[in-house]
């Protein structure tokens, strides 16, 4: 399998008042054509800036301090606006989290789906309709023709949702950037909503970046699962293996504090502690304060080493040895 | 729409009514106006003619009743001072203050608006701060100050413009407009930027804080994952959301520049309808200032319709309904 978009060692920071903001720091992975990957992680940790610095989309005071980006051995990163902007929406799309928020409220639909092929080919407005169409029926939005002159309040968040994947899948990207695209949904239409972007990317091809807090949303979902932890990739590896014998403590953790790991009466299991501070990280490993195996070693030094094992690799000095429940 | 119309109609009948009454009981407490009508060596048989003439023989209420009777005939009453019908009086005044008061509108919205988004898109900025700080300037110093300064410097010092008046006018329809005449154009441009300095201040706050607050929703976020250009995000996403408040406001100033554009026509010897109010109230004139009122109120209700129904025009979420006031 070809590698489609090769992300190494990635680090975007922001730079404000209070200090370097270290959002994403030295992050790799790579994800092959047609492949889902699951990015998981808990609210805070750098999925959202991850799938920006992809898109070149970031914010000041936030940007690219160092790290490559190469989407089919193409370097993005120092791209400058104008091709990058090609590459936007063209050959790799970005779906985000709250369909609510994501849709102009005073552009009809037709109007933001033209737009978008126009950015990227000189095309008739007829044929551009005929194409949107096509794409909305696509992602299971009944009478298209009708919904297309329709404006976004006048659909249901699962809906929206749905239009905003037909947009993302308008010019056939090869990667999808899916930012929790689920979260603010329903858990029924999120399961509709998980199945057609999955039959969607299988009947394309499209790879697709899987950003979630939820392990059990990707779990039947990503070939691999990459997790972070405060700005790092701690641990990635194929899913089956990386759920069923997780190395990392946090993995763990996060693994046993999901309800279907948990016996009913019980409270949940919870990994103890909060996030640090991205402003003050401790020395060492990030998330030795609350590791139940931390040792002396695991706070010391810069940062903690990375270990690479039969395709799988984990940033922890005394991993895990048992499996998980 | 038509229930939503009517409905604002009669709305503003009551409101033409309550205002009525007010300014007959109002002037009838403030003084008589034959003591200011009639020349000081009057004798008391030229005073009791006056009198009966003008009906002030008789009871408020059945002066009222007149008034009212006459207005449901068309006829707004006789002004004390000129014998002429009020109303054809007024309108007669009408094109010069609308003429400014558009002019006004016109310069603010062209300056205000871009100004305003320049501002907001690099608000970190040295241009940015530069308008903003100027922008408070506009906001704080008194308009006839303004007036003032710059009859000091175009027309006293630099000799450029004439200092007031209405200059030539040509005319369409009946109507006298500066407008159509190039040197009307020079008459009518201080005393026009005079009055819009304010306005010129609220649109680039409005367009500022419009756009500040459109560039962290997920919608601006989105357009660009879509690789649209940023000319297009700015000129139709974010313009289309910041321009709702803009028409909002600049409709009711526009009512509020044509009622009292009293002080900018003094300065500029502005030959308009505010001038007219000040010298009626100085003589008690009541038909002049009732049907002056009268006229205003009328206005603003129109303007407030005109501003609802653009409103829904611009906002699709907003309908215009009958529980709407
Ligand atoms: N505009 C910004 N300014 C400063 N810090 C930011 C900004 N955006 C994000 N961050 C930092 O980046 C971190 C990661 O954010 P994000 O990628 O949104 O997390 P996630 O998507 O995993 O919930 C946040 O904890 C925050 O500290
Ligand atoms: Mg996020």
């Amino acid at each position: 399998m070809s590698v489609l978009l090769d992300v190494q060692n990635l680090s975007t920071h922001f730079f404000t008042r209070a200090g370097r903001v270290p959002a994403v720091n030295d992050v790799s992975f790579s994800i092959g054509a047609g492949q889902v990957l699951g990015l998981v992680g808990e609210s805070g940790s750098g999925k959202t800036v991850t799938g920006l610095s992809i898109m070149g989309i970031v914010d000041p005071p936030g940007r690219i301090v160092s790290g490559s980006i190469k989407l089919d051995g193409q370097e993005l990163v120092g791209l400058d606006e104008a091709h990058w902007r090609k590459i936007r929406g063209n050959r790799i799309a970005m779906i985000f989290q709250d369909p609510m928020m994501t849709l102009n409220p005073v552009l009809r639909i037709e109007t933001q789906m033209i737009e978008t092929i126009k950015a990227h080919e000189a095309i008739s407005d007829d044929a551009a309709r005929q194409r949107c169409r096509e794409a909305l029926g696509n992602v299971g939005i009944p009478s298209p023709e009708e919904r297309l002159s329709a404006y976004p309040h006048q659909f249901s968040g699962g809906m929206r949702q749905r239009v905003v994947i037909a947009i993302a899948m308008l010019l056939r990207p090869s990667l999808i950037i899916a930012d929790e695209p689920t979260t603010a949904l329903d858990v029924t239409i999120q399961a509709q909503i998980i199945a057609q972007v999955q039959k969607l990317a299988a009947e394309t091809g499209t790879a697709i970046v899987w950003v979630t807090h939820d392990l059990a949303v990707v779990s039947g979902l990503s070939d691999r699962l990459a997790v972070m932890y405060a700005g790092r990739i701690i641990e990635e590896g194929a899913t089956e293996q990386v759920l069923n014998f997780p190395r990392h403590p946090y993995t763990r953790g996060l693994l046993d504090s999901l309800p279907i790991n948990n016996q009913r009466g019980q409270p949940l299991n919870q990994i103890p502690g909060a996030t640090p501070s991205l402003l003050a990280l401790p020395k060492g490993c990030a998330f030795a304060p609350r590791c139940a195996l931390r040792q002396e070693d695991c706070e010391q030094g810069s940062i903690v080493e990375t270990f690479h094992k039969e395709g799988r690799r984990w940033t922890c000095l005394h991993p895990v040895q048992d499996r998980a429940r | 729409m038509l229930a939503f119309i009517l409905r604002r109609l009669g709305q503003s009948a009551f409101l033409l009514i309550a205002m009525a009454v007010l300014v007959f009981v109002s002037i009838f407490a403030i003084g008589d106006p034959i003591e200011v009508l009639l020349p000081a060596d009057a004798d008391q048989n030229e005073r009791e003619a006056a009198i009966r003439h003008l009906g002030l023989d008789q009871p408020l209420w059945m002066q009222f009743a007149h008034f009212v009777w006459n207005l449901l005939h068309g006829d707004l009453g006789k002004s004390f001072v000129f014998g002429s019908d009020s109303l054809s009086l007024i309108l007669g005044r009408l094109p010069a203050t609308l003429e400014l008061a558009l002019v006004a509108l016109i310069l603010a919205a062209l300056i205000g608006i871009p100004l305003g988004l320049i501002a907001g898109l690099k608000s970190q900025t040295w241009i940015g701060r530069l308008i903003m700080t100027t922008s408070i300037v506009g906001f704080s110093l008194p308009n006839f100050w303004f007036g003032i300064v710059m009859i000091l410097v175009f027309a006293v010092q630099l000799q450029w413009l004439p200092s007031g008046g209405r200059g030539p006018t040509d005319t369409l329809f009946g109507i006298e407009f500066s407008l159509l005449n190039p040197q009307g154009w020079v008459n009518l441009i201080m005393p026009a930027a005079t009055l819009a300095i304010y306005k010129v201040s609220l649109v680039i706050r409005l367009a500022y804080a419009g756009t500040r607050e459109a560039l962290l929703q997920d919608y601006v976020r989105f357009a660009r994952a879509k690789g649209l250009s940023s000319s297009r995000i700015i000129g139709v996403h974010i313009l289309k959301n910041i321009l709702i408040p803009i028409v909002t406001v600049l409709g009711l100033e526009l009512g509020s520049m044509i009622a009292f554009a009293v002080v900018t026509e003094s300065v500029f010897a502005w030959p308009g309808m505010g001038k007219l109010l000040i010298d009626s109230i100085a003589r008690l004139d009541r038909p002049v200032i009732v049907a002056y009122l009268m006229l205003v109120v009328t206005l603003f209700a129109l303007i407030n319709l005109c501003v609802d129904i653009l409103y829904s025009v611009l906002d699709p979420r907003v309908r215009l309904s009958e529980g709407q006031s």
